[in-house]
């Protein structure tokens, strides 16, 4: 299981875009959420953030999401790079 | 050289247009102005702050959305910059159809990136020719170097860089671009000895669409392909010159169908509104209604009139 | 009970008692006389400038239980409603219902007089804003459900007494002594004043309220034969909120795409031929479609018959042109439509009425063609265009079912994803439009013709325009976004937080207040 070494941020705060946070905790992958399409989407995405974090191997993460309309491939895309930056000491 | 590869190099390639890589609401609609090409950019328009992240979200992008159109991802210089050889480790599994290479220089960094593709296409089981590469000459090195570039593993079309290459000329931008004329003459002509695609750079004032339909109707004089574009309201002007009058379309159906049934009587000379036809006349008939096709048109030809001249 | 676009009914709750329910555009016909207001007599030389709007308040007797109306002509600039009302409040008057033509955020303030019991009771076609999202969250609010009716049936409702007006406090740009009146000049001009004609001629009382009083008045739009009162104030609106300067075209390439589309679906439809009329939004996309319109009329050497507004300098200027030969304008948008209804003879003013109560011979019945928006639509082609997303108030219902009924042919344009939302859903929110009187949806990835419009179907075969079904259309945005959940709404009688009315009278729709 792949480790975060620090936070890190990737994304930015615009129309179609999320700015995604991730955070190294103890254990576990945990999803705090905030969406213009929450009532839509809002399970649908915490579901796949999870699974867009176990896929690329990583535990121990905690991701803040602030998302503006982004559609998946876009939250998949800055969930990644988020945790790419977090990776690199 | 695979089929695949042939194919590529005769696509319908009128219209280019960039994409900033790094934009998912300018990716999200690209295609929906009916581009021959969309060139999603993860070079020059993106900062080296967000290069990592603009590959990812390209390379997402080109696996989640069904683009209409051809998809050209513009990767970073992989020997130049240190950031292309990340960006081809990204991007090609993504699987666009065609790798931009920019600013080049040599085959040997054609050689470079076509190795790569070779790589990922033969370990993901694709079909060798899956991904091809567009070359950009953007200096005078790559522009003494372009027929052997042409040449190169994979090259099935090429563009003009306009910018840095009136920078590597030590001139500016002028009205007509009498400082590009050299270089799209070079490119066109080892384009066409290559059998290649070859598309014109862009025109930048997005306001000017009178100025750009006069630049459109000059490269397409010259014999460009076609041109990229950095606004969708270019687009339709694009098409508009590049689809054939239907004055045109009229004469080649003409002489196609007088060349079939000259072949078939076995008639020696041939003269369509008084004028001989010959092997080039033929040719360029065929290439009229080819275009007139891919614009959607209805052409219909006579049985066995439909010439091959691919 | 199931109404005909399968919506369920509540007959049994307490505001739709005895009411019909919708059963098609045309099924249910007039029955009833007109209305009309009690005879007055006006002694010689009396006046009926009044000082004060207190005043007006006061001889117009108006008591707790009535109903009292406005006009939105002024749009989000309306001084109005808020001088009126602000004296009313001073007063004590309570259980007020308030029958405006429509609502804008300038209006929010209704709500602190809904808590104080000042108005107890609302209609109108549009709601917006705090107030869109107060009505939503808090159904109990108001005595009874808000009622939201199209443009065309409030004209209607008003005119065979549906609808009831105590007092009309009409805000007029300029008024003489006696009453006539124009929306034309003065410095609030508004243009048209369509929606205020029909409450001036059928409220019990009439009191116009001006900024601009002078000697003489013509032409007027309303007749001092239909007024009972003038009070001059300092100020009845905000010129900046009354009318944007000129509306600009789109430049959005998305809403062109779609513009470029329409236009070219009514070229090769055969609609745009010599005489053909139609009506068009104030939307920058509908303004794109009226662009493509033009071009493809100067090029095919042909004029238009009447176009019809909400009119914009767009429009007015296509009249300038030549390019069409009329505009009739209920209601005026920008300072250019104003200045031309001011001058050109041959754009008309109408009343509401005229344009589009369903019950008397109205212009949308001799449209052709009308181009109209929506917040979203459905497989089945019905238009909501008064909910968001999450089922909050927030839009008009306007003309939208009038002109799509009446029009030959009803074209909506609208993206087929906004932000992450894919605008062709399963069923829509709120039916504000059935779709039985939408031919064709618009969308930037392609078009989607009604298969009850077969005669469209075969005029567009061979087409290179992007056609698909319906539900293909729905699966592009699926296959880009995903399907996203419905809103939970809940199913009490007591939070039924408004009911929509069809042009006719019956009940094509209820909003619900949305659960969290």
């Amino acid at each position: 299981m792949a480790k975060l070494v620090k936070a890190a941020t990737a994304g930015f705060d615009e129309k179609n875009d999320v700015l995604v946070t991730v955070e190294p905790i103890a254990s576990g992958v945990e999803v705090d959420l905030t969406s213009k399409v929450m009532h839509q989407y809002g399970k649908h995405i915490e579901e796949f953030i999870k699974k867009v974090v176990a896929d690329a191997g990583f535990d121990g993460v905690k991701v803040i999401a602030q998302d503006k309309n982004a559609w998946d491939y876009t939250i998949k895309a800055r969930v990644l790079g988020a945790l790419e930056r977090g990776s690199k000491a | 050289m695979s089929q695949l590869t042939e194919d590529a190099k005769k696509r319908l390639s009128r219209s280019m247009m960039f994409v900033p890589g790094n934009s998912p609401k300018m990716i999200n609609s690209a295609d929906i102005h009916g581009a021959d090409s969309l060139m999603f950019d993860i070079e020059d328009s993106i900062p080296v702050t967000e290069k990592d992240t603009a590959r990812l979200l390209v390379a997402e992008a080109l696996k989640k959305l069904p683009f209409k159109g051809e998809r050209v991802v513009r990767i970073n210089h992989p020997t130049q910059t240190p950031y292309g050889l990340d960006d081809m480790d990204v991007i090609i599994p993504a699987k666009p159809d065609l790798i931009r290479l920019p600013k080049t220089e040599d085959v040997s960094e054609v050689e470079l990136v076509a190795k790569k593709i070779e790589e990922v296409e033969k370990a993901n089981g694709w079909e060798e020719g899956t991904i091809n590469i567009i070359v950009a000459i953007e200096s005078v090195k790559g522009l003494y170097n372009v027929r052997e570039i042409c040449h190169g593993p994979r090259v099935v079309a090429i563009a003009l860089g306009a910018e840095d290459y009136r920078a590597d000329l030590r001139t500016t931008k002028n009205k007509p671009a009498v400082e590009l004329l050299f270089a799209r003459q070079t490119i066109l002509l080892a384009a066409r000895e290559a059998g290649i695609r070859v598309i014109d750079t862009v025109f930048s004032d997005v306001k000017d669409p009178e100025g750009f339909r006069e630049e459109v109707e000059f490269i397409k004089a010259l014999g460009f392909d076609g041109k990229s574009c950095i606004h969708p309201s270019q687009i339709k002007i694009i098409h508009d010159v590049f689809t054939p009058s239907e004055k045109e379309i009229a004469h080649s159906v003409k002489v196609l169908n007088s060349y079939a049934d000259a072949l078939r009587n076995n008639k020696g000379v041939i003269a369509v509104d008084g004028k001989m036809i010959d092997g080039p006349i033929v040719v360029r008939a065929q290439r009229v209604v080819d275009k007139a096709w891919a614009a959607g048109i209805k052409v219909e030809l006579e049985e066995g009139a439909e010439r091959d001249v691919k | 009970m199931l109404n005909k676009v399968n919506r369920e009914i509540p007959l049994t709750i307490p505001a739709l008692k005895g009411r019909e329910v919708y059963q098609g555009e045309f099924a249910l016909e007039a029955k009833t006389k007109r209305a009309g207001r009690p005879m007055h007599t006006t002694l010689a030389h009396t006046s009926k400038v009044l000082v004060s709007i207190d005043e007006a308040i006061e001889k117009t007797g108006l008591k707790d239980g009535m109903t009292i109306s406005f006009h939105h002509h002024f749009r989000n600039g309306d001084y109005v409603m808020k001088l009126v009302m602000d004296r009313i409040h001073e007063k004590g008057i309570k259980d007020l219902t308030i029958a405006t033509s429509s609502l804008s955020p300038c209006h929010d303030f209704l709500i602190d007089m809904i808590k104080d019991g000042t108005v107890t009771a609302l209609e109108t076609s549009g709601v917006r804003d705090a107030l869109g999202k107060f009505l939503t969250q808090n159904p109990g609010a108001l005595k009874r459900p808000l009622v939201i009716r199209p443009h065309g049936g409030r004209a209607r409702a008003v005119t065979c007494g549906d609808v009831h007006i105590d007092v009309a406090f009409l805000g007029v740009p300029t008024c003489d002594p006696r009453g006539n009146a124009t929306g034309m000049i003065g410095k609030s001009a508004c243009g048209a004043l369509g929606y205020a004609m029909v409450d001036a001629q059928y409220a019990d009382q009439t009191v116009l309220i001006t900024d601009n009083l002078v000697d003489y008045v013509y032409p007027y739009s309303i007749p001092q034969t239909n007024v009972d009162y003038v009070v001059a104030v300092e100020e009845i609106g905000d010129p900046n909120g009354i009318a944007s300067g000129a509306i600009g075209i789109t430049r959005n390439p998305v809403q062109l795409k779609i513009a470029e589309m329409a236009a070219q679906f009514l070229d090769e439809a055969g609609i745009i031929e010599e005489g053909f009329s139609f009506q068009l939004g104030a939307g920058g996309a509908p303004l794109a479609v009226a662009k493509n319109i033009s071009e493809k009329l100067k090029a095919k050497g042909v004029v238009g018959g009447f176009g019809v507004g909400g009119a914009t300098g767009v429009l007015a200027g296509m009249l300038e042109e030549g390019l069409i030969k009329a505009v009739y304008d209920t209601q005026t948008f920008d300072t250019a439509a104003a200045a031309s209804l001011h001058n050109n003879p041959n754009h008309i003013e109408m009343s509401a009425s005229m344009y589009a109560n369903p019950w008397t011979d109205c212009m949308v019945n001799h449209l052709d063609v009308v181009f109209l928006g929506a917040t979203e639509v459905d497989t089945d082609f019905n238009v909501n265009c008064m909910t968001d997303s999450n089922g909050v108030l927030m839009g008009a219902s306007g003309g939208h079912s009038d002109t799509a009924a009446g029009a030959k042919v009803t074209v909506i344009t609208c993206p087929l994803i906004r932000g992450r939302l894919p605008m062709v859903r399963d069923h829509v929110q709120t039916v504000i439009t059935p779709g039985s009187s939408v031919d064709v949806i618009v969308t930037e990835r392609g078009l989607a013709i009604n298969p009850a419009r077969q005669d469209l179907i075969e005029k567009l075969q061979g087409s290179d325009l992007p056609i698909f079904t319906i539900e293909e259309l729905q699966k592009m945005a699926y296959d880009r976004v995903g399907k996203p959940e419905d809103i939970k709404v809940s199913d009490k009688d007591e939070d039924i937080v408004a009911i929509v009315e069809y042009r006719d009278g019956s009940i094509i729709d209820v909003v619900r207040k949305p659960l969290d």
